[in-house]
């Protein structure tokens, strides 16, 4: 028992080390190259969102790979987290003139939102099943949009406003400044997101993530996974851990959603950026990154999201070869014709196979 | 008096989701796979019927009737090149080609007709119906609508229920590995659940470009995630309940941003969804799930 | 297993990336070095996919058939442009990326964003890179928050301003409903200043309705209601697109106000197949109008009637007239492309507050150094399927 332990700890440790590895190795040579010039600035322009897409495909793998439910939903926690914090941000930017400070309370921030309404509609949609759950979740992102769209607050010496309807229903005093200005958002958020601290949430999500996966709660989810009735006939309390795995989910979505309102300075609710589309973007990384592979999803949003930039010299075909790319890619990864080429023309066999010749031949 | 006019506004705008979802809930419901590109495919079926009528100057009837060849034929070409590689693996990988499938068909659309919007010219020449002297209004597309549903929906389950491949899909629907031992050509009849729906999508295209004529290369997106809600809220699978999914969506819809917030109705409708799925988790007639131990 | 899955995929992106590595090095090699002194590099950007795309297209092509004039007359100061438009979505964070791609490939100055939230997120772009930015249609205030950036087109509030004080000194309506996109940044920037206003003026508002993005097909709710509310003008702060929806479902309700816009309306008689009957009379305070006679107005048209087989709207003609103040601005200022970014900017932006420009979307143009434009909006109203100022 002792051993098996020892075992699963190292396992997770290992992954550990070969991806913040990975990460800081990709970070040293970025800033190399920045600092020799050697970098475009679309790279240097990307860097941050490489960093909270890879968040987002890996807090989503946790509940589709990991959890084995279907949510479509996952924008809707990262809006959370990217407009409450924002609004923290914008309200006491004169405040709190440490930037630090300022960003770490703005990230703890949305994590907790996102995590507390990750929490509170968990505990509504998880008790639907298959793709019953899918569109409630998706149900749930679009009344989030929805409802940022149309909401409105405003700081004056008197506190803070709230309105549903529009600006002028506020009533501010001459002092006031309105910060969230429904569908126009909150614009002059500041840019307190570095690749630094990107690269940093990413590591701590990967960890956070990784480590779940192989504790005791790691295997009572991935139990309820494999076989429901089995795991709550051994006593596996389905329902907390369920509600665990998903409020985690929605809390790193939310930390992604700070990076994001701290990237650029306009925040705005469209259907682009926070609805079903980019829930099922991220659901994308995570299918084709492979379900439950949490490098996949990393490399498989980070992919994606160079993908369209560097095509551009496409012009007009552009998003037309993208989504061939798109199909071609999912059916390589996933065609069980393909799977057994890829098995038998693997890089890893092609040098087990030299070895062994050259061993013959010796 | 102006509840009643909405109720009717609301039946018109359901009719349209509803005869969507019977397309989309045939594809759902037995090749088990979200379909992100139906609505896509009821672009395409928009485009081609205004192509013909509007640029070639043909019978508005004739359009219809080619363009549901040409979407069936589109449908069956998709289905064997995108989804068929993939019949084995896991359903989410489906699912995500098919939202490849929906971004090429959006983008070549783009790039053969343009970015402009398109006005679409009405197939449907049936005038509306006015009662209590012109107060209320039913428009003809209402009129062909629904009966056009409801013909649709009786066609479509004694297809399932009677035909041979309408039991070859039910049992492959239900198991696909023991409709195999029964001799079910698995491969045939999920093609034909594709030939069904896709020319489904092009039937709907012609109503639903007729009732609310903009084209545009996106314009089948957001009506193919209504129809997915309505499909869920009628149940997934359950023909007729597509249908009521729809007209209850649409009445939904209208309802709430007449006497709510026609700012918050689509928050509204997908609220009232949540709601309906918490009390019935498999839709009004979905059927009940059972559990294998 | 996994970990093979994970080859696989490194090995197809690896492929992919050679084979886009080797294209791209091809093309940045020509197009590389904006600063070798003898072209200005003039970047643009805008939707040119999604839902969005028709706008930033009529922007593209407005543009380049200005960029074509000029080259063709010998260039500014006799230097030629280069032009390169890139795509954006109608997505903040994609207009960035669009941005710092156009910066690899030497841009010096900015034409853009088409659409107000990318032009905002842009703004704070080029604020820091200190690059003169003008906007052919992002008319949002944010968008010249800071003194590097210009629009051509009014800005939100100015034309719910306008507008509101148009309809109260012409008397048009003692009722007004509005029909407004509450998801839209334009749309509901415009509906809040008209609806201030309207408090001054001698109309009232007795119905505000608004529709979102995802719900932009069914409109009888809200004819219904201005309809119920006894509206004799509906005002339409809003895109074309919607407006033949709204006036197809008017006349099906035998609902028939006056219909009331600004720019975006403009292109409603564009529309491929849509029935002109039913915009008769619609009344729009537009800068511009295809129909307009002037003899800059009707060359433009032609050109792109000839280039692209359509009539250009607005954001087309915007674009047009970006390209000429840049030109107009450059020569004020004497700049030359071998100058720097920053140096161009500085001299730009004093240079633009100093000229006077007649272009198709408005004469005698001038703009304060905040970056907002002075002109003259026009109303304009639809007579006999053609547009027709409104005195």
């Amino acid at each position: 028992m002792k051993n098996t332990a020892k075992k699963q700890m190292s396992k997770s440790t290992r992954s550990n080390l070969i991806m913040t590895g990975a990460i800081v190795l990709v970070y040293i040579v970025s800033q190399i190259m920045i600092a020799g010039g050697a970098m475009s600035n679309l790279m240097k322009g990307l860097l941050v969102p490489l960093c909270y897409y890879s968040i987002l495909a890996v807090s989503l793998n946790l509940t589709v790979g990991i959890l084995g439910e279907l949510s479509l939903g996952h924008a809707g926690f990262m809006c959370i987290g990217a407009f409450t914090s924002a609004f923290f941000s914008k309200a006491t930017v004169s405040v709190i003139t440490n930037a630090g400070v300022r960003f770490t309370l703005a990230i703890l921030i949305g994590a907790c939102a996102a995590a507390l309404f990750g929490g509170l509609i968990g505990t509504v949609v998880l008790r639907l099943q298959g793709d019953y759950l899918a569109i409630v979740t998706l149900a749930f992102g679009e009344i989030i949009k929805n409802v940022v769209n149309a909401l409105f607050i405003g700081i004056d010496s008197n506190g803070i406003h709230f309105s549903m309807k529009d600006a002028m229903a506020l009533n501010l005093s001459e002092d006031g400044k309105i910060i969230v200005n429904g569908p126009r958002g909150i614009t002059g958020t500041p840019k307190d997101a570095t690749f630094t601290i990107a690269a940093l949430l990413l590591i701590l999500t990967f960890v956070i993530v990784t480590n779940l996966v192989n504790s005791r709660s790691g295997r009572a989810i991935m139990a309820i996974r494999d076989n429901r009735i089995a795991a709550e006939s051994v006593g596996i309390h389905i329902t907390k851990y369920k509600i665990l795995a998903f409020t985690i989910s929605a809390a790193l979505a939310g930390v992604a959603g700070v990076l994001y309102a701290h990237n650029i300075s306009t925040l705005i609710a469209a259907p682009k950026n926070f609805g079903y589309n980019m829930s099922i973007m991220i659901l994308v990384f995570v299918v084709l990154g492979g379900i439950g592979n949490l490098k996949g999803s990393v490399i498989a949003a980070v992919v994606l999201t160079m993908l369209p930039e560097y095509l551009r010299f496409m012009q007009d075909y552009r998003m037309l070869i993208y989504a061939v790319i798109l199909i071609v890619m999912m059916i390589f990864n996933w065609n069980p014709k393909c799977i057994t080429w890829r098995k038998n023309h693997s890089l890893q066999g092609y040098f087990a196979r030299l070895t062994k010749k050259t061993k013959k031949e010796a | 008096m102006s509840f009643l006019s909405y109720l009717i506004k609301g039946i018109s705008l359901g009719s349209v989701y509803s005869i969507i979802a019977l397309g989309y809930t045939m594809v759902y419901g037995i090749a088990k796979m979200l379909n992100f590109a139906h609505g896509d495919i009821i672009m395409i079926g928009g485009f081609v019927i205004f192509t013909i009528t509007s640029t070639l100057g043909l019978n508005p009837f004739l359009a219809v009737l080619l363009s549901i060849l040409l979407c069936t034929l589109l449908g069956v070409v998709i289905e064997r090149i995108a989804y068929k590689p993939l019949r084995n693996a896991t359903s989410l990988a489906v699912l995500i080609t098919a939202i490849g499938v929906s971004y090429f068909l959006q983008n070549i659309a783009l790039l053969i007709f343009g970015a402009d919007t398109k006005s679409f010219t009405s197939v449907i020449t049936v005038p509306p119906l006015k009662l209590v002297g012109g107060n209320l209004a039913i428009s003809g597309e209402t009129l062909v609508t629904i009966p056009l549903c409801i013909i649709i929906m009786v066609a479509l389950t004694t297809f399932v229920k009677k035909s041979k491949t309408g039991r070859g899909m039910t049992a492959v629907s239900e198991d696909k590995e023991a409709a195999i031992l029964m001799g079910v050509n698995v491969n045939r009849t999920i093609t034909i659940t594709f030939a069904i729906g896709s020319a489904l999508a092009a039937v709907a295209s012609a109503l639903m470009f007729s009732s609310y004529p903009s084209l545009s290369s996106t314009s089948g997106a957001m009506p193919g995630i209504k129809a997915f809600v309505a499909a869920v809220f009628g149940g997934i699978g359950s023909i007729p309940g597509a249908m009521i999914g729809g007209i209850l969506l649409g009445v939904i819809e209208i309802l709430s941003r007449a006497y709510i917030s026609s700012q918050l109705a689509d928050a509204i409708v997908f609220f009232v969804l949540i709601l309906v799925l918490l009390v019935k988790p498999t839709g009004i007639l979905g059927k009940k799930i059972q559990e294998k131990v | 297993m996994k970990m093979k899955k994970v080859l696989g995929l490194i090995l197809t992106v690896s492929l992919a990336a050679a084979g886009l590595a080797a294209c791209g090095t091809q093309g940045s090699t020509v197009s590389k070095g904006g600063a070798t002194g003898d072209k200005f590099y003039i970047g643009a950007m805008g939707p040119l996919t999604g839902s969005n795309a028709v706008y930033g297209q009529h922007v593209k092509d407005g543009a380049e058939i200005a960029v074509k004039e000029i080259n063709a007359a010998g260039g500014i100061n006799g230097k030629q442009i280069e032009f390169k438009y890139e795509d954006d979505e109608h997505d903040p964070e994609k207009a960035v990326n669009a941005y710092n791609n156009l910066k690899d490939w030497g841009m010096q100055l900015l034409m853009g964003a088409v659409t107000s939230g990318p032009s905002v997120a842009v703004a704070e772009e080029t604020k820091n890179d200190s690059m003169f930015q003008i906007t052919p249609s992002g008319s949002s205030q944010d968008v010249i928050k800071y003194d590097n950036a210009f629009q051509v087109c009014f800005t939100d509030p100015n034309q719910g301003v306008a507008s509101a004080k148009y309809i109260s000194n012409q008397k048009l309506a003692s009722k007004v409903a509005v029909i407004y996109d509450s998801s839209d940044v334009y749309s509901s920037g415009i509906y809040a200043k008209f609806a201030e206003e309207a408090k001054n003026s001698n109309f009232e508002i007795v119905a505000a309705e608004a529709f979102t993005s995802d719900s932009k097909s069914d409109f009888s709710v809200q004819l219904q209601k201005a309809k119920d509310s006894g509206a004799e003008l509906v005002f339409l702060p809003i895109y074309y697109q919607e407006t033949t929806l709204i006036l197809t479902q008017a006349n099906d309700m035998g609902f028939d106000p006056i219909f009331f816009g600004c720019d975006g309306l403009d292109g409603i008689l564009g529309v491929k197949n849509f029935d002109k009957a039913l915009a008769e009379g619609v009344m729009l305070l537009t800068p511009f109008a295809a129909d307009a006679p002037d003899e800059k107005t009707q060359n433009f048209v032609k050109q792109f009637k000839e280039t692209y087989g359509e009539i250009p709207n607005q954001f087309g003609a915007d674009a047009y007239d970006a390209i000429y103040i840049i030109k107009a601005a450059i020569e004020t200022a004497g700049v030359t492309p071998d100058m720097s970014t920053s140096e161009i900017c500085d001299a730009l932006k004093s240079a633009i507050t100093k000229i006077t420009y007649d272009g198709v979307t408005g004469a005698g143009m001038t703009w304060a150094p905040t970056g907002e434009v002075n002109k003259e909006p026009r109303a304009v109203i639809i007579k006999n399927g053609t547009y027709q100022l409104f005195e």
